[in-house]
């Protein structure tokens, strides 16, 4: 069975170690959450999987095959898909055209109707709004954009950074139950990095607890939302 | 005004004519009503106005090049002037040491300035902005110059001459020239419209937008920012080869820096990733330099310092006038009435955006008030 492997990646920005000797594995169809303060090194992580920086060493395998080598859009079509911080989508292109981007290199024209239609089934806000240009969204119709443009190649690897930020709990509430049904439906490996340490623990199956870059927790996700000791010590709750 | 209303309302539900919807009938069709109107337009004009609407011709071609790039794919260029001039000597080198036709002379200049602009083009991508801009106008300045370094290839300061195409001995020769310079200009226009419409014109919006969106959308950021490089040269590059047709001859004097910056500010004020509004930059590069603003100089007494420079001066003054009252330029001025009459005509009084001519819409104004017409009527 594929996996996600992440063995001793350690990244500095400089002199700044943003992470240090990280290793774990994502299995197929579950959920790893990634959790951790503001400057652990979460979203470093996510960046160093897809190549947006590079690893000072260590490595980073999807079914045997060595990611951290290659190019950004190379890892991308190997079935590793990333929505960014910050619900980056294209802000000038219409709904239906940021989709269509996602589906570009992985589908011809023809096929590319149907699976556009079916990231519309999955978020049908945003079939109300596929000629709107992407900069009338609201800020959930974004995040709702950002992630369908990153399935719409239908991705072996889904890794997610604080999907929930500025969200209205319901609207996150929303977001994580289709996340929890995609990633069983389509046997997804999901990393997903979160502040919201409830609401991610939630849907996760694993649990990864990053502290000032170092891997401090790796455990069942149910494991560690039931020992109080732990998540007081390094999620706050 | 309210039986015209109601008259244009009947026509607006049953239309009698539809532009077909597939990109390449709809740009033929535009190309074939324009090939008329342009032909008639040579038919009545003088040689010497025959002359000056050949250069709008290659205007247009170096403008539409500098749209794609510039204004589609968001790299600025200022050395537009200078893949101009490598296209430009391509094609005198051509008619000085070969037979050949003109067609596959303006074929090879357009190659060799494409293959200039993937070597300009690869270094660009790691900058951008102003840093862009730098690079690039050295190209427009070093480019033309070296040719005086080699003077017995490139004919130095005398440069090479370029003897028109001769035609059919029934049309005159400026008539015959503005022909292949407009048919030039058509098929370009006709080929990067169905470029922008591509998979090739939604990459590079969308690295101009946002690299690394993109690059995480499976675009490989580098090659689309060099594939724009290229075809924007390539363009550049028969636009100078057009220039040397008409010009008769090219010499590095001709590919002056301002050549450059005249570009990229008739691109502005056309209208920033429009490809219908270079004929707006072209018509203002072709008359204002040499026709309106000495005639503008001699109404008032400008001693000859300030009307040598006064094309620049009014350039800039339209440029800063243009950007404040028309972010979207004359093509999105226009653009924006056309959009409110057709509001003023439709059944329901909304804004149809389908009356926009252009593919890759830059201009906010006109988006942000659909989405305010559309949120402020209960039920649309």
């Amino acid at each position: 069975m594929p996996v996600l492997e992440i063995e001793d990646l350690s990244v500095s920005y400089g002199a700044v170690h943003a992470l240090t000797d990280v290793s774990f594995t994502a299995a197929e169809g579950e959920v790893t959450a990634v959790l951790g303060a503001n400057g652990a090194g979460k979203t470093t992580l996510l960046r160093a999987i897809t190549g947006l920086v590079r690893p000072r060493k260590g490595t980073v395998r999807y079914d045997g095959e060595q990611l951290d080598k290659m190019s950004v859009e190379k890892i991308v079509r190997h079935g590793v898909a990333h929505v960014p911080e910050g619900r980056s989508v294209i802000e000038e292109m219409t709904v239906d055209e940021n989709l269509r981007l996602g589906a570009l290199w992985r589908f011809s024209r023809r096929q590319r109707g149907p699976v556009i239609e079916e990231i519309y089934g999955l978020f049908p806000p945003l079939a109300e709004r596929r000629r709107q240009h992407a900069n009338t969204l609201s800020g959930g119709e974004r995040q709702m954009l950002a992630i369908g443009r990153a399935l719409v190649s239908r991705p072996k690897v889904l890794l997610l950074d604080e999907p929930s930020l500025g969200l209205a709990p319901i609207v996150t509430a929303r977001l994580m139950a289709v996340l929890r049904d995609l990633t069983q439906a389509s046997n997804l490996i999901v990393v997903l990095v979160e502040q919201n340490a409830r609401s991610s623990l939630s849907i996760a199956q694993k649990a990864v607890v990053i502290n000032l870059g170092r891997v401090v927790v790796c455990d069942d996700a149910a494991k560690l939302a039931g020992d109080t000791e732990l998540r007081h010590h390094y999620l706050g709750y | 005004m309210g039986e015209l209303r109601k008259k244009a309302q009947g026509l607006a539900a049953k239309p009698w004519f539809r532009m077909p919807r597939q990109p390449m009938l709809r740009h033929l069709s535009y190309a074939a009503v324009a090939v008329v109107f342009l032909y008639f337009l040579t038919q009545k004009l003088s040689a010497f106005n025959d002359y000056e609407v050949g250069e709008i011709a290659f205007y247009v071609v170096a403008l539409a090049g500098l749209t794609l790039l510039t204004g589609v794919n968001g790299q600025i260029s200022l050395g537009h002037g200078g893949f101009m001039a490598v296209g430009g000597f391509t094609l005198a080198l051509l008619v000085e040491h070969t037979k050949w036709n003109v067609v596959p002379e303006l074929a090879i200049a357009i190659v060799t300035s494409a293959l200039v602009g993937a070597l300009i083009g690869i270094p660009a991508t790691r900058l951008r902005g102003p840093y862009l801009a730098g690079m690039t106008l050295m190209v427009a300045l070093g480019l033309p110059y070296l040719t005086n370094q080699y003077d017995s290839f490139f004919g130095g300061d005398q440069g090479l001459t370029t003897p028109q195409p001769i035609g059919p001995a029934s049309i005159n020769p400026e008539q015959w020239l503005a022909w292949i310079q407009l048919a030039c200009a058509l098929i370009v226009l006709i080929l990067l419209g169905n470029l922008l419409r591509s998979r090739f014109g939604r990459s590079f919006r969308a690295v101009r937008d946002d690299e690394i969106a993109a690059s995480l959308a499976g675009i490989h950021v580098a090659r689309t920012k060099v594939i724009a490089f290229m075809v924007s040269a390539g363009c550049a590059g028969l636009a100078g080869a057009l220039l040397a047709l008409s010009a008769g001859g090219v010499n590095s004097a001709e590919f002056p820096l301002s050549i450059s910056i005249y570009l990229l500010a008739g691109m502005v004020i056309g209208g920033t990733g429009s490809l219908m509004g270079v004929w707006w930059g072209a018509i203002l590069i072709v008359y204002l330099p040499t026709s309106w603003a000495p005639s503008l100089a001699n109404h008032f007494h400008v001693n000859s310092q300030v009307s040598a420079n006064l094309a620049v001066i009014i350039f800039g003054l339209v440029l800063v006038v243009g950007m404040l009252v028309a972010p979207g330029g004359i093509q999105g001025a226009l653009r924006w009435v056309a959009v409110r009459v057709g509001a003023y005509f439709s059944p329901d009084g909304v804004p149809n955006m389908k009356l926009s001519l252009q593919e890759a819409p830059t201009d906010r104004a006109v988006h942000d008030s659909e989405s305010v017409t559309q949120a402020d009527k209960p039920g649309v």
